[in-house]
């Protein structure tokens, strides 16, 4: 159950190829996809290509594998098989060209760093080994906070930030590496309505700048307002394309299975044919 | 005077430099969760020590620094190896490799008759803080004499190129080590390699308990990664002034330490001094007491203050 109509960008499991599109074009793509934890298989042959320039929520139930797949395209857990390309380039050598934000639960908030620190630390990838910041890249970081509403948080030691301004801040160090393609794991997971808000714009803002982002998403009920396009995942690639013409009653009760109350996809169909 | 300069002020030296390297690096040990890596580290490098001291058959030479880097090494990778072939918790793997090493250690001094000559297992646990003299010192003057400085026991001056290497070594990777214990992936990410920043840091621990084990013992030296670390967590919510404090409760738990030691019995009127190197630690261990209590901001005291003035309103 593919789109088809959805341009070219889903060559790898397309075979409309009317219109080709050289890899140097596309920002994001895995190909062949497969990890295992302790023998068990996380992800199986998982190919997606991501659509140039725009908002993607990857979804899926509890242990598909979204988050496993990002860390496994970034090559930051081992994995069996499967290659990323990144504007048709190998993954270790454009890991500039990415931005990831890992969960928040990924770091350990008592660290001793204040809000500033952790932004000013998206940009120690252009500042090189053995150099120190400068006032310059501090100024930087002060922005990227400024673009997430967090400049009077500047100087707070970060364990001292609620959940919401923890993630902010992660958004905020996201900017600062200045990338082309973004990969973010649940940055909405367990956020204050503020703060989700201002995570929304900050995206809108990415994609009207022209960088692509990914997005692990865990609430299927603001996937139509937030996202243009999806991956669905259930430790396979299921769907993807738009979300007009894939976040369909059908591909869900495909990725999700038994899952999913029937009267939950009825409001979500729903939704699709207001 | 003369007396303080030939005995005293090299122990206080010794304790103090072999303090101030632990000290620091322990910040980074603490701050990714690998505090018993110190331990395990300063018993694993022994082996190493041994065979590098039956090659040189000289206690603090740098063979014995090569014997620990190497051992340390070898330990890091095995406990990896052990993990994954194992299929066990890194602490298991941990507890195995430095047992096993530290006995393996223990056996080739045994074996090797060096026991009990330059090297002994005592010393190697407590430490020999009070053997280090300076004769050649007789009056202040003497400690801006390079001439006279350069007779102070080899031991010291090892400890003194030990923390230069240290200090470089974290000013040089400050941002690499603190995005790495932060954020590993993001570290990784960027091209700041984890592994072997990591690999780096723990063979800049090994090199530091070697120095330091001579001075106060592969057992004290744990107290050493960790007390000035954690009393220094305490105390600011800043690395770098992390840093400067650990360095600071390093340099004077080694000054206090050895002073309470040597003249603490005498001044109640006891006749004998107790363990320099014990006594380092104790302080190390006071120091953290006293951050945990009355810290600003995250002592005890404070926080039940905070909270009293809380409930008031």
């Amino acid at each position: 159950m593919h789109d088809r109509s959805s341009s070219g960008l889903h060559l790898l499991h397309d075979t409309d190829t009317s219109k080709t599109v050289s890899p140097q074009d596309l920002p994001f793509t895995v190909q062949g996809m497969t990890v295992a934890y302790h023998h068990k298989p996380v992800l199986w042959g998982v190919s997606y290509s991501a659509p140039k320039g725009c908002l993607t929520a990857i979804i899926g139930p509890n242990g598909a594998g979204k988050s496993t797949f990002l860390k496994a395209a970034l090559g930051l857990i081992p994995k069996l098989s499967g290659d990323t390309k990144v504007f048709g380039a190998p993954i270790e050598k454009s890991l500039k060209r990415i931005a990831y934000v890992p969960q928040r639960s990924a770091v350990d908030w008592d660290f001793p760093a204040t809000a500033i620190d952790v932004v000013l630390m998206g940009l120690y990838g252009q500042i090189g080994w053995f150099r120190w910041p400068s006032r310059k890249h501090r100024q930087k970081a002060m922005d990227c906070l400024k673009s997430v509403g967090m400049q009077d948080f500047a100087n707070r030691q970060i364990g001292q930030l609620s959940g919401g301004q923890q993630q902010r801040v992660f958004l905020a160090r996201a900017l600062a590496q200045d990338s082309e393609v973004y990969l973010m794991d649940e940055p909405f997971a367990g956020v204050d309505a503020a703060t989700e808000k201002a995570i929304v714009a900050v995206l809108r803002q990415l994609v009207a700048d022209g960088k692509t982002v990914l997005v692990v998403h865990h609430d299927l009920e603001t996937v139509r307002d937030y996202y243009s396009h999806i991956l669905l995942l259930n430790g396979q690639h299921v769907a993807d394309g738009p979300v007009e013409t894939t976040f369909t009653a059908e591909n869900l009760q495909k990725a999700y299975g038994g899952r999913l109350a029937s009267t939950q996809l009825d409001g979500l169909s729903e939704a699709s044919s207001a | 005077m003369d007396i303080f300069l030939q005995f005293d002020l090299p122990s206080i030296l010794l304790g103090s430099l072999a303090a101030l390297a632990c000290g620091l690096l322990g910040n980074f040990l603490v701050l990714r969760k690998q505090a018993l890596m110190g331990d395990a580290i300063s018993h694993v490098v022994l082996p190493g020590i041994v065979i590098g001291f039956l090659f040189t058959h000289e206690t603090s030479s740098w063979a014995m620094m090569l014997g620990a880097g190497g051992a340390a090494i070898f330990a890091v990778l095995l406990i990896e190896l052990i993990r994954r072939i194992g299929n066990v918790e890194p602490g298991a793997a941990m507890g195995v490799v430095f047992t096993t090493m530290f006995a393996a250690g223990v056996v080739i001094l045994e074996q090797t008759g060096t026991a009990g000559v330059h090297l002994d297992v005592e010393h190697a646990l407590y430490g020999n803080l009070e053997s280090a003299i300076w004769l050649d010192a007789y009056s202040l003057s003497d400690l801006w004499n390079w001439q006279v400085l350069m007779t102070l026991p080899e031991s010291i001056k090892q400890l003194f190129v030990v923390n230069m290497l240290v200090i470089v070594f974290i000013v040089l990777f400050f941002k690499e080590l603190k995005i790495s214990s932060f954020d590993p992936l993001l570290s990784a990410s960027l091209g700041f390699s984890p592994k072997w920043l990591g690999l780096s840091l723990i063979v800049m621990v090994a090199i530091a308990a070697v120095a330091a084990f001579t001075a106060v013992g592969s057992i004290l030296v744990i107290a050493m990664f960790i007390c000035p670390a954690a009393t220094a967590r305490m105390l600011t919510d800043n690395l770098k002034a992390q840093l400067f404090i650990s360095g600071i409760a390093s340099l004077s738990a080694g000054l206090f330490g050895y002073l309470l030691a040597a003249f603490g019995p005498g001044l109640l009127g006891y006749e004998f001094s107790v363990s320099a190197a014990g006594m380092i630690a104790v302080v190390a261990g006071l120091q953290q007491v006293l951050a945990m209590l009355f810290a600003p901001h995250y002592g005890v005291v404070m926080r039940r203050r905070r909270q009293r003035a809380h409930a008031s309103v």
